[in-house]
């Protein structure tokens, strides 16, 4: 394969997993503009939205079958069943505990992911478990390039979901009403936005993208583990900091420049695919070191 | 001669200008005033002498030695201490560790001499605890050293506020609004402790505050802001007199009454 | 000893009840009796696990320092535990060092690693901080794992049991008694520590930043000194972690071991030593009680977790009583 070749397929593998990191930055920077609050059980979430997605194909693969189709009908269901779930976890661990000092929240946040880890990690015994989706294994050759179905898929759907939710935000009342709570909560209250309404919304769709994200990881890579959520966690925490934290178009941005950094990264001399991780954290230590407000987030506040 | 010099000092947030080329200063063994309506820019000033804000342009000296660029605590380590419009004393900390916060950038035992209690560190220790409690004492705190400081009358953990803040031994106090919330006996007190500050202490003072009364009473100069520029200075009776301040006043509430005259 | 005020939030509740100096020493003395004869009592399995109790009081009490007095929420501490247990392994296995000269070595790398990844990211917001911790305790797993001089995956073995004058320190009980010595340390030092001007700059720090800031306390700078003081902790424990079992591997230093020492930290009560080294006994003896319920037991730490902070923030040991003297 001559360089062309290796530049596009990583382009490729680049913007793929870039989706991903994408789909579930949005639900960290969400959360974290009208909370402030870094929900380190995000990637549990994700983790979570997968094997939903897992066991409503499993009930409905014989009726609408295992393929794109069914995954596609189960990840619906799946978001819907994960965003109440992400509901109850801020009704029940976070609301109480936004006066609390910032230190006890962010012990709270982790507790929250443990629970769920090692609830998961109790029903599956630490096993694979086989996602169970027959997704076709055709595709497009565009010279020595072969980009499958599946990608075009989920980047499409991806796409898809990240649009419906910038016209949601931008164009819908809801929409304004999340952002007036990310930019002043008490002032909201004052001009009658229902505050606690606004917030359970963006759990709601914050968690749900990282369902959808989860079931479609699920159908492609073809199994679930209950730890999967963790290293997808950090990685698009990575990406909403890149992007800038709070920024919707920013960690859109921030997915796919991590997901393109990640497969281009693998590429460079000394740099295997065993260092994937370690070049992805050290991205991200410097970005938090160096430009802590991101490429498109706006410039903290002086304090006092 | 000038203690603090305040030179052109211009601060904006997001486009808002808070101050523009402020100009002031507080001479050395004075006790001053900083008054102007509510919004005018007093704690930003104050904040951008103390460290915590960066002001756009200008200069900030305090004898001789600009602090412009210094983060807050080598402010308070070159001299200057504050206290807080809203009480900020260490929650869960009893009242005599608060003051010994002060004593901290004045001392130096580090991680090894605590570890081994060598007789310096124990000296030290002897030290701090000491003058925390002269401190207390000086302000007129002579019981409830060990209670949660938060947990004391409101008035008195004003007054720890203040000790905590001389216990940095600075050569110029501020203070941000320290009669807030006070009791008339204990804005009498206030008003003493203010002159013991400086006649006892050598401390300069200078101070926001919105009792007028107050204010005529104890200060010797008075400067007034309003909408971020400095409109005028001078003694009590030349700012009484100003009509550029009554005017600032009367734009905003009922001028006389609040000037107190 | 001369005036050494004891700060009750150090101590929890125990100050209302031991307050005499008689009774705290007596209270002292039946804890050293206690630690003497209880392998005796129990047998050697038992004297393992307490020995990893110990360990882990060495380890949490260290943590402690970064989280419950300066209020820092480090989630890759296991990091430095790695760097104490890889140090030893690499300078008494490659380089022929012995234990006593590899032990300072694993100190100083420690203190190198806690400045490198404390600096730059201690003036961060707290949570952003959390995530670097995070992120540096896998960089130090994966490196482990990766390189050829840490062995791999596979990880050292080998690892030489050290001498002291004359004492080959080799069995279980030998080793029961280093970590009595090691847990005792690690309580005097964070006592003293707890009651000295550094250990009331956390406090400050902890509680109000920007009021610390104007007390004249350089907050980047006290954040770093707690940082690097558990960072040492960690090292200590993970040299004669090392020492002990002869072999490491890096799955004895991924992120749930980091969260095993946090929890241990926060179970017992954050800030309060004795709480902490009941947290440290909880998290290793539960296990062994809770034996039969296999991955559960995980689950089941991870509820009581939630369940603390959202019920008793403060941990299970009592906090002193609001009225309560000082000393």
């Amino acid at each position: 394969m001559g360089f062309i070749d290796i530049f596009s397929q990583q382009l490729v593998n680049g913007i793929v997993l870039g989706s991903f990191y994408a789909l579930v930055a949005l639900g960290y920077t969400m959360v974290f503009g009208v909370v402030k609050l870094l929900n380190f059980a995000h990637g549990d979430l994700y983790m979570v939205g997968g094997f939903a997605g897992f066991l409503i194909l499993s009930f409905l693969s014989p009726f609408i079958g295992p393929g794109w189709f069914g995954v596609a009908v189960s990840m619906v269901f799946a978001m819907i069943a994960v965003g109440i779930l992400g509901v109850v976890i801020e009704r029940v661990a976070y609301a109480p505990m936004l006066s609390a000092p910032r230190l006890s929240i962010l012990i709270t946040a982790l507790a929250v992911s443990l629970v769920l880890q090692n609830g998961m990690l109790t029903i599956t015994k630490g096993q694979y478990v086989p996602f169970g989706s027959a997704l076709g294994f055709g595709g497009v050759n565009l010279g020595s390039l072969f980009i499958s179905y599946n990608q075009m898929i989920l980047v499409g759907v991806s796409i898809a979901l990240m649009a419906g939710l910038e016209i949601f935000v931008s164009r819908t009342q809801y929409g304004r009403a999340m952002r007036a709570v990310s930019v002043d909560k008490d002032m909201s209250r004052l001009l009658g936005i229902n505050v606690n309404r606004v917030i359970a919304g963006t759990f709601f769709l914050g968690t749900g993208l990282a369902a959808a994200a989860g079931t479609m990881a699920g159908a492609y890579y073809g199994s679930l583990w209950y730890f999967m959520g963790f290293l997808i966690g950090l990685k698009a925490f990575t990406a909403a900091v890149i992007g800038g934290i709070g920024s919707i178009p920013g960690a859109m941005l921030g997915g796919l420049i991590l997901g393109l950094l990640e497969s281009f990264g693998t590429q460079l001399p000394g740099v295997g695919s065993e260092w994937k991780d370690v070049f992805s954290f050290s991205v991200l230590i410097l970005v938090l070191v160096f430009k802590p407000t991101g490429l498109l987030g706006k410039p903290e506040q002086e304090r006092m | 001669m000038t203690l603090l010099q305040v030179q052109g000092v211009s601060l904006s947030f997001a486009g808002s200008k808070v101050l523009q080329g402020v100009n002031f200063a507080v001479a050395e063994g004075a006790i001053a005033s900083l008054i102007g309506p509510n919004g005018a820019g007093k704690t930003s000033l104050f904040n951008c002498i103390t460290g915590f804000y960066k002001p756009q342009a200008g200069s900030i000296r305090l004898a001789g030695t600009e602090t412009l660029r210094m983060k807050p605590h080598q402010v308070t380590r070159s001299g200057i201490a504050r206290t807080f419009q809203n009480v900020r004393l260490f929650r869960e900390m009893s009242v005599t560790e608060n003051v010994m916060s002060g004593l901290h950038c004045r001392t130096s035992a580090g991680i090894i001499e605590s570890i081994l209690r060598l007789p310096g560190q124990q000296r030290e220790e002897t030290m701090i605890r000491d003058f925390a409690e002269e401190c207390l004492t000086f302000v007129g705190i002579t019981e409830g050293w060990d209670r949660d400081a938060t947990t004391l009358p409101y008035g008195w953990q004003r007054r720890v506020e203040i000790a905590r803040a001389l216990a940095t031994k600075p050569k110029l106090l501020l203070l941000d609004e320290p009669a807030a919330g006070l009791t008339s006996s204990e804005k009498e007190d206030l008003i003493g402790l203010i002159g013991r500050i400086r006649d006892q202490r050598g401390i300069s003072v200078l101070l926001i505050e919105h009792d007028t009364g107050l204010v005529m009473r104890v200060s010797e100069r008075i400067s007034v802001l309003d909408h971020g520029v400095m409109i005028a200075e001078g003694a009590p009776k030349e700012i009484q007199a100003n009509p550029k301040v009554i005017e600032a006043y009367l734009g905003v509430e009922d001028g006389e009454a609040s000037l107190g005259l | 000893m001369p005036d050494t005020p004891i700060r009750p939030s150090a101590w929890g509740g125990l100050t209302t009840i031991l307050d005499t100096p008689l009774k705290r020493q007596v209270a002292i003395a039946v804890i050293l009796m206690a630690m003497i004869v209880a392998p005796l009592l129990f047998g050697q399995y038992a004297t393992v696990i307490l020995t990893n109790a110990l360990l882990y009081v060495v380890l949490a009490l260290g943590l402690n320092i970064v989280v419950g007095y300066a209020g820092l929420l480090d989630l890759g501490f296991a990091a430095f535990f790695a760097v104490g247990a890889y140090t030893v392994g690499i300078a008494t296995l490659n380089f022929g060092l012995n234990f006593w000269l590899a032990l300072p070595l694993a100190v100083f790398f420690a203190i190198i690693a806690g400045i490198i990844i404390g600096t730059p990211t201690l003036r961060l917001r707290s949570d952003y901080l959390a995530i670097v911790t995070l992120g540096f305790g896998e960089i130090v797993r994966l490196a482990a794992r990766n390189l050829r001089e840490t062995g791999g995956a596979s990880g050292l073995s080998g690892i030489e049991s050290p001498w002291l004058f004359g004492w080959h320190i080799s069995t279980p009980l030998d080793f029961y008694y280093v970590f009595c010595v090691l847990a005792i340390i690690a309580v005097v030092v964070s006592v003293r520590l707890a009651n000295s001007r550094l250990g009331r700059a956390w406090l400050y720090v902890r509680h109000d930043e920007d009021a610390a800031e104007a007390m004249g306390i350089d907050r980047v700078k006290v954040k770093l000194a707690a940082y690097v003081v558990g960072a040492v902790y960690g090292a200590i424990g993970g040299a004669f972690f090392a020492a002990n079992l002869g072999a490491i591997s890096p799955n004895s230093f991924s992120f749930q071991q980091s969260v095993l020492i946090l929890m241990a930290v926060i179970l017992g009560g954050m800030g309060k030593i004795p709480g902490v080294i009941l947290g440290a006994f909880i998290v290793i003896l539960a296990p062994e009680l809770l034996r039969d319920f296999g991955d559960l037991r995980l689950f089941i730490f991870a509820v009581g977790l939630l369940l603390i902070m959202l019920f008793r923030p403060s941990g299970i040991w009592p906090a002193k009583s609001r009225t309560g003297a000082r000393r």
